[in-house]
């Protein structure tokens, strides 16, 4: 009988010390595309300050349903939340940090570095430039023999982080992209096959000669593959780099929403297709000074990690405004 | 109560909790979808037209690039499927017989995302390097091998089910032709009836009805089948009577678009796909149900 006294008292403090801990556990779920940082920054930041922070790489869409309903701390999107709906809804987003997207190809014997621009991308996309040895590509190219094969145009086929930076950059560059097909997570593609996930989009590529796609830039550096050199809007080649990316991201209006979008943004050194993801919170949640708190330490620490992992650390004056913000709350 | 009756109970609960479910899930899709039948209505199951951005959704090219998928996995299938039964329950020898099966039982495990991206990174290259340029240079003339060897596209989804669906077809195969009664084979061959006389006129006719389970089984999978053939069918929704063009299939752009999709109409939507794929599946196995049915019913008047 006293025996099981003694356990029934263990397994009561048991059970009210891990109580006590539990609210030290942080929630969150939402986007894939920065999942890889985060675990790294979650797993640093536990074993400075012992709170621990749950994530689950969801996507975006399920992220932002479940902070809308209530069951996790906070959601993560690769695409900003509009006005109305965060209003609607108690929402505060912010960005976290950034990423490029490369557009990797496959010409036998043509490295990286083929020249191509904005413009020209869009039309092969929307379908309208279906040979690689087109005129507008040559003359780019004057010292490069290009093969005379059908442009194979990958896009991804899940619905992607990756994909809305992009077709943003599309519409921001081509009127008839805008009107054709728009942007989002997944659009209505004019042209081309799609593959699962930046393996599947990648693998296609690799092995279709004559194949254009667009990858995340870790996913193209980390698998060594072929990318453009895409002309800028100030008429600069670059390739896309941490440099490339933080100079465009520079140059990005941030609305008071923290709706940012930088893609085709101006400046020499820009890369046009790069774009921010971001962290979701209710409005008014006790626990939300968790979250804050781990905010103001990965803007501070955080930056080695993201480089590392090939993400681009947010503009310093961007992290001021942002913390600014959360503070008010 | 006595230990039978409690048992009979505890076997009727068991039962009732498959059947709950199944309500359980229609009732669930139904409700979710019905917004996105509101807007659209019927036309949901006409239209052709998936644009995400504009919120327009339309079902044809999935509901087509599904049953198409399934059908030629069946038919690719199928007789690789009863010629591995037979050779394993007649043909092999007795020491081969077990071993064999066992692979074969062990094929049916590999989870479908090693055969995705076995498919996206081995076959599809093959097929487009070999098989495509081939059939396109000596059968070209017929409608279903024209346009660009991709590599990806209905043909490769094809095969890849295919490939999953052969174990579970042979496997069952197996089974029913190993229990067809030893009398009736000596019977068979007694007459002077030979090798091949006998499993067709008295094997596999004495073993159809389970050889149509097997069917049936096998075609469910196939039109279920997700991530296989998310990785090599080139997700586009289109209709193409060429078996080399990319194509779409519900469960495909279910599993694509699901996880990104935040517009209510959109979620709803691709709800209302699965509906329709949870109505197909219903509806092909009630008929093959009542084939089955009718079949027996006509050998017994005979």
């Amino acid at each position: 009988m006293r025996n099981i006294l003694k356990l029934t008292l263990a397994f009561v403090l048991v059970m009210a010390f891990s109580m006590a801990l539990a609210a030290e556990i942080i929630n969150g779920a939402g986007a894939t595309f920065p999942y890889p940082l985060y675990s790294k920054w979650f797993y640093s930041y536990e074993k400075v300050t012992g709170i621990k922070i749950n994530y689950q790489s969801i996507g975006s869409g399920g992220g932002i349903q479940q902070v809308k309903a209530g069951t996790v701390d906070f959601g993560a999107s690769d695409a900003p939340l509009p006005k109305e709906e965060l209003e609607k809804y108690g929402l505060i987003q912010f960005p976290t940090v950034a990423g490029a997207v490369a557009i990797v190809y496959n010409l036998p014997g043509i490295p990286t570095g083929l020249k191509l621009t904005s413009a020209l991308i869009a039309d092969i996309y929307l379908g309208k430039i279906t040979k690689w040895n087109d005129m507008r590509i040559k003359e780019l190219n004057l010292n490069i023999n290009i093969p005379p094969l059908p442009i194979i145009v990958v896009h991804r086929s899940d619905g992607s982080g990756t994909t809305n930076i992009f077709t943003w950059f599309l519409s921001d560059v081509s009127i008839e992209w805008k009107t054709k097909a728009g942007s989002g997570t997944s659009v209505k593609w004019p042209a081309g096959i799609g593959g699962k996930g930046n393996e599947g989009v990648a693998g296609l590529v690799r092995q279709t000669r004559g194949a254009i796609g667009y990858v995340e830039l870790a996913y193209a550096i980390q698998t060594k593959m072929t990318f453009v050199l895409l002309r800028n809007r100030d008429g600069n080649y670059v390739y896309p780099t941490i440099e490339t990316t933080q100079a465009a991201a520079a140059n990005a209006d941030v609305l008071p929403e923290f709706y940012v979008k930088f893609t085709y943004s101006k400046g020499k050194d820009s890369y046009p297709i790069a774009g921010f993801t971001y962290l979701i919170l209710r409005k008014k949640m006790d626990r939300n000074k968790f979250i804050v708190r781990f905010i103001e330490w990965a803007y501070k620490n955080g930056d080695r990690d993201a480089k590392e992992l090939h993400y681009v650390p947010l503009p310093e004056s961007l992290k001021t405004k942002v913390l600014a913000e959360l503070k008010k709350m | 109560m006595n230990k039978d009756t409690l048992f009979k109970w505890l076997t009727a609960l068991l039962a009732f909790i498959i059947l709950l479910l199944g309500i359980g899930i229609l009732v669930k899709l139904l409700i979710s979808s019905r917004l996105s039948f509101d807007v659209f209505g019927f036309k949901f199951i006409f239209s052709r037209e998936w644009d995400p951005v504009q919120r327009l959704f339309g079902a044809l090219p999935f509901i087509w690039g599904t049953f198409v998928s399934a059908t030629l996995a069946l038919i690719i299938a199928l007789p690789i499927s009863i010629g591995i039964a037979i050779f394993l329950s007649e043909l092999a020898p007795i020491w081969m017989r077990q071993p064999v099966s066992f692979i074969i039982e062990l094929l049916a495990a590999i989870p479908s995302v090693i055969y995705g991206l076995w498919g996206l990174f081995v076959l599809a290259p093959v097929m487009q390097q070999w098989v495509e340029p081939l059939l396109g240079k000596y059968l070209g003339f017929l409608p279903f091998f024209k346009g660009y060897p991709l590599g990806v596209g209905m043909l490769t989804g094809g095969i890849i089910i295919a490939i999953m669906i052969i174990p579970t077809i042979s496997s069952i195969s197996r089974e029913v032709l190993s229990a067809v009664p030893q009398h009736q084979k000596e019977a068979a061959l007694s007459i002077g009836m030979t090798r091949w006389e006998a499993i067709w006129r008295v094997m596999l006719p004495y073993g159809r009805s389970g050889i149509a389970g097997a069917i049936i089984l096998g075609y469910g999978r196939a039109l279920g089948e997700t991530m296989a053939i998310t990785m090599v069918i080139g997700n586009t929704p289109s209709i193409s009577v060429s078996l080399f063009d990319p194509a779409y299939t519900i469960a495909s752009v279910i599993a694509n678009e699901f996880t990104e999709a935040t517009d209510e109409l959109y979620i709803s939507s691709l709800i209302e796909l699965g509906l329709i794929l949870f109505f197909i599946t219903f509806t092909l196995n009630v008929i093959a149900r009542f084939m089955l049915w009718r079949m027996k019913r006509f050998e017994e008047v005979r």
